[in-house]
């Protein structure tokens, strides 16, 4: 079954998108798998979904909210929640609606690479800038993606650029810029730390403007050596060495093969492949296709080999359901309660260091979560889909609702046992086929 | 491979192990997993009784108080995520390199409250101060491990795993847990996950959520999921496992704990997203120990639970973040053992407080301090021989500007596995390390 093109391609849906339809599906196995990569990869297919769900433009700096009384405070907070929320709404909004949800995947696996907290940037506005980013140059080159966040406010406030002054570097950016956005830990020892961090030092974010600006008695612009390259480093070139140095090409490279196919080390065979292909001119574009046409992204290790994160299953969840998350909000199940309670609270990452992935959702706790969202969400869903078969076929229909391949034994004996179709929708949601990636 | 822990209402919030793209093969696993299994092939771990001598009836415990069962306790591990600044919590007062290096970034003596004559409390840890008072505190100073790794990550694996010079994606706790034999309900992770530490080769701690634990449907979708992960899905390979060994746990360990875990109201409360806007009472550190004390005293056969803090990564103004931060940890701690004395097993519990690094000696000019080295640890309960158990490091010695380890983390652990859990520490660390005197 895992041969057949309609797995194969509901798999590459599932991977670079959030799960197909059985009408979408129906189409892209007529077209086969080559012609549905190039229209999942094609920017001039519309997307009505994402047009239809236009990023918040009403956010407003917190920082210049005057904030002395208390009564000021709790408006500033107030103020502070909502555009927080709605920033984070909106985004679960977008993924349920995209149409074309490879640049939202695109987003979600960037936002997690160069992972940014909002409870440090403390600005919804600068949190979507630096989504947006994601979203617009997450298939260009990676050199200029890089530049575009490491000099943007998000990340400038997220890792300290104010506080890098010469004289006293403050090493929190350089340092994960190369152990965890560029080169990979292991490609650099703490002396080139120490370096990279006087090439950052001078550039800020004003606080009260969004303004980004260099501070000429601040900027450190004597002769640093990185990687055993000596040169009068500045910002921007400290970004584009690193970003073009081989090392990088290895670890992007097997980050996003671990995203999107299965978890591999830099070192594994399969990362020099795409490697390859990143060395070239960094075109990530390239670099996707040439991960999604790989023989190994279709194998069993690929297909075993990954759990849905969060909010790829929240997503998916509510896509196989035909719900959009903007319908949740007052009635529940809330997907953003139940991102808290699965650890992926979307502009939230844990650290700079992102998500981890595979084990790190598999609990009893997130076990019961899932549980109780497919339950509620079952419950609100209109499953005329399910309802309408004789129950001898509702695994089937269940299997092509939710885009799996099929059932397993196990999973089946649950179906079967289910007396309503509403727990048969919760026992598909939360089992091993539909949780895994 | 099941790693890492809840994130806290600071949430700028600390690491996570192994997040950072150095991602994890399946070989690596599997490497992981052998080396782990080969190691812990001693049968005899489950109830070795603790060593004669370190077993001696506390001077300072309550009279009112049972006294320790060694090799019988419960361990409560409390992990400080982003690397707490050691020399601010546990201040040399008397050392003028500390006041002169340290400058305004530093606390005043004055300010500090009084540990013994050469050292202080942070401010913050008015409560501490008090139960030290009361021999309930014991001080670590100056633990880590050779070759320092000031990567988050790579030292926080290195504290969960209790191994330092490789690789090893096990838990120094999971793999005593897959010595005694794994039961979801000997080890619990209050939070979504569970981290490194609780995470074995065979087995993982369990998750329990901070608030009610009850299952939703009713009997139809109960017995529906139940027969869904009545047998491991192995046929979908190695994840799938995990995943209906996840939900089979699930169903053993909500029917043990459901009834106990009744919900403050705090669990459930409409969005509360942790910084974002939590508008909760009580910090999260605060709810996850209630709901380990409520758990004791349900008398839950648990031998070991993790609750976590994040937020300590303090490069910049780092006064104000770390008075805050300190101050929750001292209030739960405080509200913890209070809560806990009452019950009668409250001297087999002990709390061991860690973070993955201290802080560089030198601030820098952000009022903030980077990533350091060696730091201390705090032990706490109503069973441990309070005091100072071991040398401060000194502040004029350093490599590279770092202070030198004193004490070597695994010497902690070892006491623990021996005079907490009763098993022998060379079966889960290579060898027994010299025991310090906290017990």
């Amino acid at each position: 079954m895992a041969d057949d093109p309609r797995s194969r391609i509901a798999h590459l849906y599932r991977r670079i998108g959030f799960g197909a339809s059985p009408t979408v599906l129906d189409t892209a196995v007529a077209a086969g798998f080559d012609a549905t990569v190039d229209a999942l990869f094609d920017p001039s297919v519309p997307d009505g979904g994402a047009a239809a769900t236009p990023p918040p433009t009403a956010f407003v700096l917190i920082a210049p909210l005057p904030a002395t009384s208390g009564e000021e405070k709790k408006v500033r907070n107030n103020v502070k929640r909502t555009q927080n929320i709605g920033l984070m709404r909106w985004w679960l909004d977008r993924m349920t609606a995209a149409e074309r949800p490879l640049a939202e995947k695109m987003t979600l696996f960037w936002h997690g690479h160069f992972a940014t907290g909002i409870g440090k940037v403390d600005e919804a506005i600068y949190m979507l800038g630096q989504n947006q980013i994601f979203r617009t140059a997450g298939l260009g080159r990676f050199e200029p993606l890089a530049l575009a966040v490491a000099k943007d406010q998000a990340m400038l406030v997220w890792l300290d650029a104010n506080d890098n002054k010469k004289g006293s570097p403050n090493e929190n950016f350089a340092r994960e810029l190369m152990e965890l956005f560029t080169i990979g830990i292991g490609s650099y020892s703490d002396g080139d730390v120490r370096e990279a961090a006087r090439a950052f030092t001078g550039t800020r974010v004003e606080r009260r403007t969004g303004t980004i600006s260099v501070l000429a008695r601040q900027l450190d612009s004597s002769s640093k050596t990185i990687l055993g390259d000596t040169r009068t480093f500045g910002f921007d070139d400290t970004v584009s060495f690193l970003a073009n140095r081989p090392e990088t090409a290895s670890f992007v490279s097997s980050k996003l093969w671990s995203r999107f196919a299965y978890p591999v080390a830099t070192t594994d065979p399969v990362v020099a492949d795409i490697a390859g292909v990143f060395r070239q001119s960094g075109d990530l574009t390239a670099v996707m296709k040439a991960i999604v046409r790989h023989p190994q992204f279709v194998s069993v290790t690929a297909r075993q080999g990954l759990v849905k994160q969060p909010i790829e299953w929240v997503v998916g969840s509510m896509r196989a359901l035909g719900m959009r998350a903007n319908e949740f909000e007052v009635l529940g199940p809330d997907p953003l309660d139940t991102l808290r309670d699965l650890n992926q609270v979307p502009f939230n990452p844990p650290s700079v260091g992102g998500w981890p992935q595979n084990g790190y959702w598999l609990s009893t706790a997130t076990a019961l979560t899932r549980l109780r969202y497919a339950n509620a969400l079952a419950g609100r869903a209109n499953l005329s889909w399910l309802t309408g078969v004789a129950a001898p076929s509702r695994p089937d229909a269940l299997a092509r609702q939710l885009s799996v391949d099929g059932w397993s034994r196990a999973t089946l004996a649950g179906l079967q046992k289910a007396s309503t179709p509403k727990s048969q929708v919760a026992v598909a949601l939360t089992s091993p086929e539909y949780v895994l990636a | 491979m099941r790693t890492f822990p809840a994130r806290n209402e600071f949430f700028m919030d600390l690491p996570i192990t192994c997040s950072d793209g150095r991602t994890l093969t399946r070989r690596e696993v599997l490497g992981g997993i052998g080396v782990a299994t080969a190691a812990l092939t001693v049968p005899s771990l489950v109830g070795r009784p603790g060593s004669v001598a370190s077993a001696a009836v506390r001077t300072q415990a309550s009279p009112a108080l049972a006294p320790r069962r060694p090799g019988q306790g419960i361990l409560v591990l409390v992990t400080l995520y982003g690397g707490n600044d050691g020399l601010n919590m546990i201040v040399p007062t008397q050392d003028p390199v500390y006041a002169a290096v340290r400058g305004s970034a530093g606390i005043p003596a004055a300010q500090t409250l009084r540990l013994n004559d050469g050292f202080g409390f942070h401010p913050s840890l008015v409560g501490v101060k008090a139960l030290f008072d009361q021999g309930k505190i014991g001080v670590i100073p100056g633990v880590g491990y050779p070759s320092p790794n000031r990567s988050h990550f790579r030292s926080m694996d290195i504290w969960q795993s209790g191994v330092p010079d490789r690789v090893d994606l096990t838990g120094w706790l999971g793999r005593w847990h897959d010595a005694v034999g794994a039961d979801p309900i000997r080890m619990l992770s209050i939070g979504p996950s569970v981290p490194r530490a609780l995470v074995g080769a065979k087995s993982s701690a369990s998750a329990v959520p901070n608030g009610t634990f009850n299952l939703p449907g009713g009997a139809p979708l109960t017995n529906a999921y139940m027969e869904s992960v009545r047998t491991p899905s192995s046929e979908l390979g190695a994840w799938a496992g995990r995943i209906t060994d996840t939900g089979s746990d699930l169903l053993r360990v909500s029917a043990r704990l459901a009834p106990i875990l009744k919900g403050d109201g705090q669990g459930t409360a409409a969005v509360n997203l942790e910084g974002v806007a939590d508008d909760t009472k009580y910090s999260v550190l605060e709810r996850q120990l209630s709901e380990v004390v409520t758990l004791i005293r349900a008398k839950v056969p648990t031998r070991v639970y993790s609750v976590s803090l994040g937020g300590f990564d303090t490069h910049a103004n780092e006064l104000g973040t770390q008075a805050n931060l300190l101050g929750v940890v001292d209030r739960s701690l405080s509200k913890f053992l209070s809560d806990i004395a009452s019950d009668p097993m409250a001297s087999d519990v002990m709390v061991v407080v860690y973070s993955e690094f201290g802080r560089r000696v030198a601030p820098n000019l952000s009022n903030g301090t980077d990533h350091g080295t060696a730091g201390p640890v705090l032990v706490a309960g109503h069973g441990v021989r309070g005091g100072m158990h071991a040398d401060y490091p000194s502040l004029s010695d350093l490599v590279d500007g770092d202070l030198k380890v004193t004490t070597d983390f695994r010497r902690i652990y070892s006491t623990i596995i021996d005079q907490v859990l009763g098993a022998d520490p060379a079966a889960v660390l290579g060898k027994r390390y010299d025991a310090l005197g906290f017990l």
